[in-house]
């Protein structure tokens, strides 16, 4: 479980997350949304201890993530934008991953080979395409069994078919009991995946609870509609 | 193995294959070997690397160091979501940059010498603090360039800071203590120049050689009382921390703010 006790991040006068409070279930599909710049990212961000929050405090199975790294052996991540070093290899990319991190719970390799990314291991990552390199980041998140995914856009730069096949490999992963958070534009995916949602607004939760509360509360079609009316009601 | 051994082993890789290390390593060495080739003695060589290292290296080291920083951001994003402290990650990445930069410099103006050897043993001790202060030299420069690149997210910025830092030291920094000198020349000035060139990495590693190479005649009293100074034990041990110090205190100042830095 993930517990998030009163963060605060600012970037100069910009007050990115205001004093948020938050609990993640365990064992759930939990989405994160709300507009551009309204912070999720950032809260990601704080969770993978890539940032470092203000005030307050995050557990990860109620242990404090800023005394120490241990609790990212049990996070796989997957960036928005896959990053990696121009010169090396796919295959020197897992070996250094896998180098880097504790293996104890084996290695899944479900999703890199449903990406045929055999056939890339010799390439340089500089050289491969934005959507190959996507599919290295989204089998790499898997790779390690991981108890909790954290993907940024998961879908975002995918073809079609490797966009239903991750989507298919989260909801196996959750039937595993894994707890996974996703945040997306794509209304239309949170609602085929998660259970969970939390709306961010100007880095205040908006709404915490499950989408189809959320749904049946505004009275509306599709979640598309009823972000929509939960966004007017807040004056956007 | 080591988390820090790990991650300087595939930065490694990632250097080498960027090519600029070995660019630099084969300039290096053609200038030497081409020196080499022209005068045919290694004690012109000698004195000629003199100048080359104290330009070359400060100014190659600090914008190669800044350019390969800001481009492996994604790298240092990716490697912060693993399960690796910050200080071991900061540590390996210095580590991975200073490391193949020395290497090429040892290589490129050390392998002429194992070729050709030296013509008197006595030059054999100016060669190793050749090699040593160039050595140093890209300690000191790539401490510099982590903690540019640290202090600013705006590349050209950082780039430009880099540069203005090398101009200071290889070229300003001599000239204004030069008429500082000269306004100055009623007075006796010798230890006050003895403590200003211990402030300039450069300069240190300028008088060292310099010293080493008999030519400290040539500076008249100055010479005399520089060449007692560095050329005791005591002088040479000071400098050699003064050094130690230029590499160590920017490359903590750059740590303390790796630490804390949002990504």
């Amino acid at each position: 479980m993930i517990r998030i006790e009163g963060i605060n991040k600012s970037f100069g006068k910009l007050h990115v997350l205001k004093d948020v409070n938050l609990e993640i279930e365990s064992g759930k599909i939990t989405a994160v949304i709300g507009p551009n710049g309204s912070g999720k990212t950032t809260l990601i961000k704080t969770i993978l201890g890539l940032m470092k929050p203000d005030t307050g405090k995050i557990f990860v199975d109620d242990k404090d993530i800023s005394k120490g790294v241990e609790y990212k052996n049990k996070i796989g991540s997957m960036p928005q934008i896959a990053r990696f070093p121009e010169n090396l290899r796919v295959g020197e990319l897992i070996d250094m991953v896998s180098d880097l991190r504790s293996r104890k719970n084996g290695v899944d390799k479900e999703l890199f080979e449903s990406y045929n990314l055999d056939n890339e291991l010799n390439k340089m990552m500089g050289t491969l395409s934005g959507g190959t390199r996507q599919r290295v980041n989204a089998a790499l998140a898997f790779m390690f069994k991981p108890e909790i995914l954290i993907l940024d856009e998961p879908t975002a730069g995918l073809d079609p078919i490797s966009s239903s096949e991750i989507k298919d490999k989260i909801q196996k992963e959750n039937k595993n009991g894994k707890t996974i958070i996703i945040t997306s534009h794509i209304l239309s995916d949170i609602e085929e995946l998660s259970e969970n949602l939390v709306f961010i607004l100007e880095g205040k939760i908006i709404y915490n609870g499950t989408v189809k509360g959320l749904i049946e509360e505004k009275g509306k079609i599709n979640l598309e509609r009823t972000i929509a009316s939960l966004m007017e009601s807040n004056g956007k | 193995m080591n988390t820090m051994l790990k991650i300087i082993k595939y930065e490694l890789r990632d250097v080498i294959r960027s090519k600029w290390i070995l660019i630099y390593f084969a300039f290096l060495f053609l200038i030497t070997e081409g020196m080499f080739q022209f005068s045919g003695s290694s004690s012109k060589v000698l004195l000629s690397m003199i100048n080359i290292v104290l330009i070359l290296i400060p100014i190659i080291t600090i914008s190669y160091g800044i350019i390969y920083m800001y481009s492996s951001r994604e790298f240092t994003e990716m490697l912060l979501a693993q399960p690796i402290k910050r200080k071991t990650l900061y540590a390996g990445l210095y580590s991975g940059l200073a490391l193949p930069l020395s290497i090429a410099y040892l290589g490129g103006v050390g392998l002429p010498f194992i070729f050709h050897g030296v013509d008197e043993s006595g030059q054999f001790s100016v060669l190793l603090i050749l090699l040593l202060s160039g050595v140093a030299l890209s300690f000191v420069f790539t401490s510099l360039a982590v903690l540019i690149s640290l202090s600013s997210d705006d590349k050209v910025k950082g780039l430009g800071i880099g540069i203005f830092v090398w101009l200071f030291m290889a070229v300003v920094y001599d000239g204004a203590l030069l008429f500082g000198s000269y306004l100055l020349s009623e007075y006796p000035l010798e230890k006050p120049m003895l403590g200003m060139t211990m402030l300039n990495p450069i300069d240190l590693a300028r008088v060292l050689l310099m010293l080493k190479f008999d030519i400290s005649a040539l500076m008249g009293y100055t010479g005399a009382v520089f060449k007692k100074f560095f050329g005791g034990p005591f002088g040479m041990l000071l400098s050699s921390g003064m050094l130690l110090l230029w590499i160590l205190i920017p490359y903590l100042i750059g740590k303390s703010i790796f630490v804390k830095k949002d990504f």
